[in-house]
């Protein structure tokens, strides 16, 4: 423990202050391993009811290295990483604040657990790539002693991408992108695709790309529970709570262009307890910004984009909830068991669900159309008016189908650019975000929750580069299009 | 105040915790320091804490032990593949694992059982191998690369090998031009949505998908695969089976994460 505070305080310019106070420097913190044996006796008494994936009613502790704020797919994912890659057992000290512990609007359960290596963007694709490798290897990864191994039910059956003549050339461009980076993609013409999935319709579509391999869907809920398994194992607390208030001082400094700015560090995070009115301050070195959806009012919880606009102060995260659709409908005649994921070059999208002749889908609105993020209801209309004629258009098969159920889900939705954003806050200095993936944060979340790590530790990415992802390009308005969303 | 309250609150919760705790200890051994004593008791859970820790260190490490040595069998042998060609390596990586293979036109080659074979193959370098016996042996994901090297291969017996699994099988496509036959049968991993991938595999004439313990309804599931491969005999399970485990079970996919 000492030695592992020292080694950090020899890098004051990444963990700050708030790791020297701790402990006092005293290797025989008797104190501090209470509570710690505590637990482990009662997990092994009979009858002791200590679950370490149920039990989320800690009281955070009054000092933590680094505070995780939301407990989704990338939050979990980095407090992983910063356990898996820290340089001594038990270095760091890591919290994680989840406001709702049944996670009923987090998208991560939300989602349609697609992962693809079809992207545009050489970052998404490299993300995605180390993802799957993840998934693939996840009972490596993510083994706790004593505990089953996981079942992702993950369907390698691909990503099936349709596009119309205007868009083939950007298609083929993709594709080349995505071969050079190392995934398994081909290109079909119209005829390919017709003798290969004879229920498609290919009026229309001029190409289609079609991912062999490393692409399909999976469960997430089985992610997400074995990242909480995990990392409660590797000594991470996971507290029930909401992040209300940070406490920040202020430094005043002139750029080299006379400029004025004010750089902050977060000291203390506040956190609300459950069914209480009384918050608990945690003293802590480095917050991360992994609340999803939410991730824009924790951003202006600490200050970010209160200031003159056009300026860095006044730049907004601009990542807000984008209320998304997804429909489960049943079809008798409908598309077998090779069914990929298929998405139309309209924006819609179906999969096959389990073995029933059951599918789902959706589309996502245009600008126009983004229904009122207040609630999770779902508009049925929606998927009459917009979603179903594509569907019919695409797949003959599906103008008979019987509409089983639908949910709705909020896209970490960056309206910038659709990307993800990562790395720190230029001015509130001890911010790191994790967040914006639009629709693709999920899959890319155990490669997400590695790079964020990887700079808090070291400093600067080591794995995959994503100093495109950084969020000075909101202030310097260069946007990073990836062109394969939906 | 306001912590010291917090602070309250938190020894509330500890003590009976803590209570339940040392009972639980007195329960297990009669012969603890008597009540009050801080400093033995100490000793004691720190004994208890040390240990714990330790045990779980060392099964972890057994743990990584068994996937490194699973990952240790499954390795390519770079060099033979570079001297002898993709043929001769993977039937070296084959025999290895204690299988059996068959070149063209050849006789099949098998290890006997202490893990001895003859040599001759190594001269077959131009030869393709036509089939496969890979039953019960420890291939993985990882060794799968020897076999997909093999593309004149017709024939795949992978009978009960407890490392193939559903990613495995989204990689025989790489197949497809030459690929007859395929045994499944008794593998513990595989799934409905592994056998899925297999309509990339149109030469297949005979696919043996019995007795697979991971897929929830075997009836179903053979109709389905006939359905997709309708030039392949499929081996299996009955229609009746696993129906009777009634629709809902069969439905459990992956996307059911619609609020309750
Ligand atoms: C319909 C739909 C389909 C999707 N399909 C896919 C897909 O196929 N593939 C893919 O990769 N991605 C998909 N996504 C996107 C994916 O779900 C998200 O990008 C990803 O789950 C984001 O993870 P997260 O951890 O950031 O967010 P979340 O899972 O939302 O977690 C954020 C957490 O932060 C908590 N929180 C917020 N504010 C606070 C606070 N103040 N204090 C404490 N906690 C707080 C929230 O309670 C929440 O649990 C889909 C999304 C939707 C809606």
């Amino acid at each position: 423990m000492l030695r592992g505070a020292l080694r950090f305080r020899a890098k004051p310019g990444l963990l700050g202050r708030g790791l020297n106070t701790r402990k006092g420097g005293s290797t025989l913190d008797w104190a501090g391993k209470v509570p710690e044996i505590k637990k482990k006796i009662q997990s092994f008494l009979p009858g002791g009811d200590w679950n370490p994936l149920y039990d989320t009613s800690h009281l955070p502790p009054e000092r933590t290295d680094v505070v995780i704020v939301g407990g989704g797919v990338l939050g979990l994912s980095v407090a992983y990483w910063l356990k898996r890659l820290e340089k001594q057992r038990g270095a760091i000290q890591v919290l994680v604040v989840e406001r709702d512990h049944t996670y009923s609007r987090a998208s991560t359960g939300l989602s349609v657990g697609g992962i693809r290596q079809q992207f545009s963007l050489p970052e998404n694709i490299q993300l995605s790539l180390f993802s799957v490798d993840f998934l693939r290897n996840i009972n490596d990864y993510l083994a706790v002693v004593d505990n089953p191994p996981l079942d992702l039910q993950f369907n390698p059956s691909g990503y099936l991408l349709l596009a119309s003549e205007k868009s083939a050339a950007m298609m083929e461009n993709n594709v080349k992108v995505q071969r050079q980076e190392g995934a398994k993609v081909c290109l079909m013409s119209p005829e390919q695709l017709q003798n290969k999935f004879p229920w498609i319709n290919t009026e229309g579509v001029a190409l289609a790309s079609y991912g062999l391999e490393g692409e399909g869907w999976f469960d997430p809920w089985c992610l997400l529970q074995g990242l909480q398994r995990k990392i409660q194992s590797m000594g991470v607390v996971f507290c029930r709570g909401e992040v209300t208030r940070f406490v920040s001082s202020s430094s005043h400094m002139e750029t080299m262009s006379g400029e004025e700015v004010t750089l902050k560090r977060i000291h203390e995070v506040h956190v609300k307890m459950d069914h209480s009115l009384e918050y608990q301050p945690v003293e802590c070195a480095i917050v991360i910004n992994a609340a999803g959806a939410w991730s824009g009012q924790i951003a202006e919880l600490a200050g970010i984009g209160r200031g003159p606009p056009g300026t860095l102060q006044g730049t907004k995260l601009p990542v807000e909830p984008r209320k998304r659709y997804v429909y489960l409908w049943h079809c008798p005649q409908g598309p077998g068991l090779e069914t990929p994921l298929v998405a139309d070059s309209s924006g819609a999208y179906f999969r096959r669900e389990g073995l029933g002749n059951n599918y789902l889908g959706g589309c996502s609105p245009t600008e126009e159309e983004e229904p009122d993020p207040g609630n999770l209801e779902v508009d049925h209309d929606f998927f009459q008016d917009k979603v179903w004629p594509h569907l019919a258009q695409r797949v003959p098969a599906f103008e008979n189908l019987k509409v089983r159920s639908a949910w709705a889900g909020y896209y970490d939705y960056n309206t910038f650019d659709q990307n993800g954003v990562v790395g720190p806050h230029p001015l509130v200095v001890n911010m790191y975000f994790a967040t914006g993936f639009s629709g693709h944060g999920l899959q890319q979340a155990p490669a997400v929750g590695r790079a964020v790590a990887e700079l808090v530790l070291e400093g600067h990415f080591q794995t995959i580069n994503l100093s495109s992802f950084l969020f000075s390009r909101f202030y310097l308005g260069e946007k990073v299009k990836e062109h394969n969303i939906f | 105040p306001r912590v010291g309250h917090k602070r309250i609150q938190y020894l509330h919760l500890v003590a009976p915790l803590w209570n339940g705790g040392t009972r639980g200890i007195r329960g297990m051994s009669s012969a603890v320091a008597p009540e009050g004593n801080q400093s033995k008791w100490g000793k004691l859970l720190q004994f208890l804490a040390d240990r714990f820790y330790d045990v779980e260190a060392l099964r972890e490490y057994l743990f990584q032990k068994q996937v490194s040595k699973i990952h240790q069998k499954n390795r390519s042998f770079t060099y033979i593949k570079e001297r002898y060609g993709p043929y001769v390596a993977g039937a070296y990586f084959i025999l290895k694992q204690g299988g059996a293979v068959k070149f063209q036109g050849k006789e099949w080659i098998r290890s006997s059982g202490r893990g001895h074979y003859s040599l001759e193959f190594l001269n077959f370098q131009a030869t393709p191998v036509e089939a496969v016996d890979a039953s019960g042996c420890a291939i993985n994901y990882q060794g799968l690369d020897n076999l997909l090297a093999l593309k004149e291969l017709q024939s795949l017996q992978l009978q009960r090998c407890p490392h193939v699994d559903d990613w495995c099988l989204s990689r025989l496509y790489q197949l497809a031009d030459s690929l007859q036959e395929l045994s499944l049968a008794g593998c513990p991993r595989i799934s409905e949505r592994g056998l899925a991938c297999l309509h990339h595999l149109q030469k297949l004439r005979r696919l043996d998908i019995s007795d697979l313990p991971a897929v929830s309804s075997p009836g179903l599931t053979r109709i389905l695969v006939e359905e997709m491969l309708p030039n392949c005999e499929v081996l299996g399970a009955e229609w009746t089976e696993g129906l009777k485990l009634g629709p809902e079970k069969q439905s459990r996919g992956t996307a059911s994460p619609i609020p309750a």
